[in-house]
């Protein structure tokens, strides 16, 4: 953008380029991008905060708990959470390959991905939740020390994250099913992609901080 | 070749056209099917290597911290750029983002350090009021 003055000094904005060529690509917004997936990343901007301050109280806590209770070694299973760790991975790329289809406007592809990219992430919800029955048997509860409290609020707020994206995802599925989200809104599988590719990013925090290391 | 594409890809693309060829780049500017893929069996990898290194003994804690934590940014720093294509798009929206990562890391390091997190527990002593004075009555 350059801010050009004319002759009578009266300050017109302009771009650079020719307007007639760049008009079409952007949307009508004084920004020139969309408000929408603009919104978005503010929105994913103010949940780095969030999972922040979940992972920071984790590692606060962490080896704080009272001497003769439960301990992470006592009930993690790596290489689980290692599979559930992959398969959530791998939903990243199912996830983005709807995308690209759905972009080329082959919507068959796309209904495929998006219901995969659903299937893993309900795989990993899943998982988690059979993760939790086998700490709560061995004796950990949200309550049994600062342990069992820290991780059960951090990984259980990333479970309902996941478990939204799912039913975010079911509905793209849906509508894309009616017939309500043409080739030219493939913005819309974008910001849910968006949300869902974050999902993913916390758990790659969350997968080495908490799980992995020593 | 990053800022090029950067360049040249709209920053939302409402343009997209039909193409037939899954392997063929993306009109949109964004890489194709093959990329992606080649990208996830990269990250893959990366997560193997992770829990590898969970299982050997011998190095320091520290460097398995240090090495994890490397490997852990970079698997983040892949699906942000490639995955949520902030690679290809406007930058404005990689400032909102690593705005707030920058946010988030630098307030909850300050709170870290404020409970004395980095010590080894058992170490930690918290701030304790100072001790009583004892002043003499006069007379």
């Amino acid at each position: 953008m350059t801010v050009t003055h004319d002759e009578e000094s009266t300050p017109t904005t302009t771009t650079e380029g020719s307007h007639d060529e760049l008009a079409p690509e952007h949307p009508p917004t004084s920004t020139g991008l969309s408000n929408e997936k603009l919104a978005m990343w503010a929105f994913l901007g103010s949940e780095c905060l969030l999972f922040g301050a979940l992972i920071s109280v984790y590692l606060l806590f962490r080896g704080r708990s009272a001497p003769g209770t439960i301990t992470p070694k006592d009930v993690y299973d790596i290489p689980y959470t290692s599979v559930s760790a992959f398969v959530l991975l791998m939903s990243s790329l199912t996830m983005v390959l709807a995308l690209a289809n759905h972009q080329r406007g082959d919507f068959r592809r796309f209904r495929v991905w998006i219901l995969t990219t659903a299937l893993l992430g309900a795989a990993f919800v899943g998982g988690q939740m059979y993760e939790f029955t086998v700490f709560y048997e061995k004796g950990l509860k949200l309550s049994t020390n600062l342990f069992g409290s820290s991780f059960f609020v951090l990984t259980g707020f990333h479970g309902v994250h996941v478990f939204l994206g799912i039913l975010m995802l079911m509905s793209l599925f849906t509508l894309s099913l009616k017939g309500r989200i043409p080739e030219s809104r493939s913005e819309v599988i974008e910001l849910g992609g968006l949300y869902w590719h974050f999902v993913d990013i916390v758990w790659i925090i969350i997968f080495t901080l908490v799980y992995l290391v020593p | 070749m990053a800022e090029a594409a950067t360049e040249k890809a709209s920053p939302t693309d409402h343009t997209a056209e039909h193409a037939d060829d899954p392997s063929a780049p993306s009109h949109t500017g964004h890489p194709s099917d093959w990329e992606y893929i080649k990208v996830a069996i990269f990250l893959a990898i990366v997560t193997a290597a992770e829990v590898a290194l969970y299982y050997v003994e011998g190095l320091g804690a520290r460097l398995v911290l240090l090495i994890l934590c490397v490997m852990m940014v970079v698997k983040f720093a892949i699906v942000a750029m490639w995955f949520m294509h902030l690679r290809f798009d406007s930058k404005i929206f990689r400032r909102f983002f690593i705005t707030g990562i920058l946010l988030a890391f630098g307030v909850y390091l300050i709170v870290l350090t404020t409970f004395g997190v980095w010590s080894r527990p058992g170490e930690h002593t918290p701030v304790s009021p100072s001790p009583p004075t004892t002043t003499a009555r006069p007379g």
